[in-house]
């Protein structure tokens, strides 16, 4: 069995100072260090890469914890509304004008992705089943994305419905070292409570029933679920908008070289996560494409659709 | 002494008491829908009764941490379900999660309880690529590797051939000769006479016979509680039944 965590952190090492290379102006490496580059590279690409490895190892420690937890490869960390609810926040915030107020967008982001936990823990309640919880979960996400959908239809003015359709495709461009700020210490407590979730998972691996003769307390696991996922989905969201995919595709990556234990694959997928956004958004920054840049979030959905769909082929040629 | 005392679960079980020997192999029958798989998930602290308690050497069940229970207690149930394409050995491990001890006693337990079974060629195998029978027996392996003084099992025979179902009531009946209790719940009425230190009929939530096979499971028995009028014929321990 190979070791996935230090070859990940290897090619993370290596992609992270060439990623900073890229971009509409090229830097070379060899060269001196222009002021222009040298600011480029501090105020702009530097905080960049760093959230595209926030927002990749969020995303891919929290797909790994869903699908260890609903037991299901094609499980997503959408599926328990809380990305949609932070969205929804974020849409209030343009549609009611504080958006252009600095601080409003990834707070309005994070009240939204609170509001989500609080409901998915109340629904939660004593009882401690995955499939309950997880309808509730998927209500939720259809009521926040039924919500946009009338905030976006009802939109004040139409500057004001562009800026929330450009924002909801989710993207990079143009961030800065304020939202690492807010993201770094979201995304890395939410992912010392996924992995603090791993036993858990580990033991749900055998069904609900023999996973509490093992000792498991459903309760305690819904509630790190909840706030792992709630961490890092909801300060990914107040960052960078709605990215799908990774966390549905990168666990798959992964999976092949772990021991199949879901608590040896949050890291992991955490690592790879980042390692697969950081190279997506730099291929989007570089791609030459009329009329401005390949947003991230389509970018991933151009590649995570087929992914599912090979996914789905293998699965069911599997169950044949 | 695992005890359950005037359990009662409305519509499920009606008032069921019950004290388990350790040492013992004990079957629990019954029609479908009497309550066996109920009566089991409480003796294994798992369902709460509405009233009557589970006991374990006198304490309350419901009352201990959650895995100081699940030491003491293996359960096995009847969905052989394996989520992830894990090793024979890494389901033989997650038995051990209980324990949080370190990962040398860990490797011993589940070495043990791969010996035990049979299993150490098949260590490294994914469970996916197991028969049966072999799947059986690293699910078995995973509660012995926990090893409870306690293992309940919840029909681990339905779905093997008649020779896998001797193989593990061999390695079951092996547990209890090493002075764990065996709690079975079977449908093969013939491989609970003939293989069952004791066994417990339950009927519509009603415990209805407790006793040595001969006994609990006789014709006028049999006849009551499933309708049917069968006889014994053999040797005991070779009994079969003539329907």
């Amino acid at each position: 069995m190979t070791r996935p965590i230090p070859l990940l952190l290897a090619a993370l090492a290596l992609a992270l100072p060439l990623s900073l290379l890229a971009g509409r102006v090229w830097i070379d490496p060899t060269a001196p260090l222009g002021s222009e580059a040298a600011l480029i590279l501090a105020e702009l690409r530097l905080p960049r890469a760093v959230l595209a490895v926030l927002l990749g190892a969020g995303l891919g420690a929290a797909g790994a914890a869903m699908q260890g937890y609903l037991r299901n490869p094609l499980a997503d960390p959408g599926l328990f509304g809380i990305a949609p609810s932070a969205a929804l926040g974020a849409v209030l915030s343009f549609w009611t004008g504080w958006a252009s107020a600095g601080w409003a967008l990834p707070a309005f982001a994070l009240a939204g992705a609170a509001g989500a936990m609080l409901l998915l823990t109340l629904i939660a309640g004593r009882n401690g089943g995955v499939v309950l919880f997880t309808l509730a979960g998927m209500m939720i996400a259809s009521l926040a994305g039924a919500l946009m959908s009338l905030a976006i239809s009802l939109s004040p003015t139409p500057f004001a419905m562009s800026e929330i359709v450009t924002w909801l495709m989710g993207a990079l461009t143009d961030r800065s070292w304020r939202e690492v700020w807010i993201a770094a210490p979201l995304t890395l407590a939410g992912i010392a409570v996924l992995r603090a979730a791993g036993r858990g998972l580990d033991a749900l691996t055998l069904g609900e029933a023999a996973a509490r003769s093992l000792g498991l307390d459903p309760r305690r696991l819904q509630l790190l679920l909840v706030l792992g996922v709630g961490l890092t989905v909801g300060g990914g969201v107040a960052v960078a908008g709605i990215i799908g995919f990774v966390g549905l595709m990168v666990p798959h990556f992964v999976r092949p070289f772990t021991d199949g234990r879901p608590s040896r694959l949050i890291v992991p997928s955490a690592l790879a996560g980042a390692l697969l956004v950081l190279v997506a958004d730099c291929l989007c920054r570089v791609l030459p494409l009329a009329g401005g840049e390949l947003r991230l979030g389509i970018a991933l959905s151009l590649l995570g659709a087929p992914f599912f769909l090979h996914l789905l082929l293998r699965l069911r040629r599997e169950l044949v | 002494m695992l005890a359950a005392e005037s359990l009662v679960l409305p519509g499920r079980l009606h008032g069921v008491s019950l004290r388990l020997r350790p040492g013992e192999v004990t079957a629990i029958c019954g029609p479908n829908g009497a309550g066996k798989s109920t009566l089991l998930a409480c003796l294994a602290g798992l369902t709460l009764p509405q009233s009557g308690a589970a006991l374990l050497d006198g304490a309350l069940l419901a009352a201990m941490p959650p895995e100081a229970r699940a030491r003491a207690i293996g359960y096995l149930p009847q969905v052989a379900e394996v989520a992830w394409d894990v090793s024979v050995q890494t389901l033989a491990g997650l038995g051990r999660l209980p324990w949080r001890t370190g990962a040398t006693e860990d490797a011993a337990a589940v070495d043990a309880a791969l010996t035990a079974l049979d299993l150490l060629p098949l260590a490294y195998r994914p469970v996916t690529q197991l028969s049966g029978g072999e799947r059986a027996r690293a699910l078995l392996a995973r509660v012995l590797a926990g090893t409870p003084r306690w293992l309940l099992a919840d029909e681990p025979l339905a779905s093997l051939d008649l020779a896998h179902q001797l193989a593990l009531l061999a390695h079951l009946r092996a547990c209890a000769a090493a002075g764990m209790g065996v709690v079975l719940v079977l449908h093969d009425l013939a491989l609970a006479m003939n293989h069952a230190d004791r066994v417990v009929v339950l009927d519509h939530g009603n415990l209805v016979a407790d006793g040595p096979p001969d006994l609990a499971l006789s014709e006028p028995v049999l006849a009551q509680v499933w309708g049917v009028n069968a006889r014994w014929l053999g040797e005991p321990g070779q009994r079969a039944l003539a329907v």
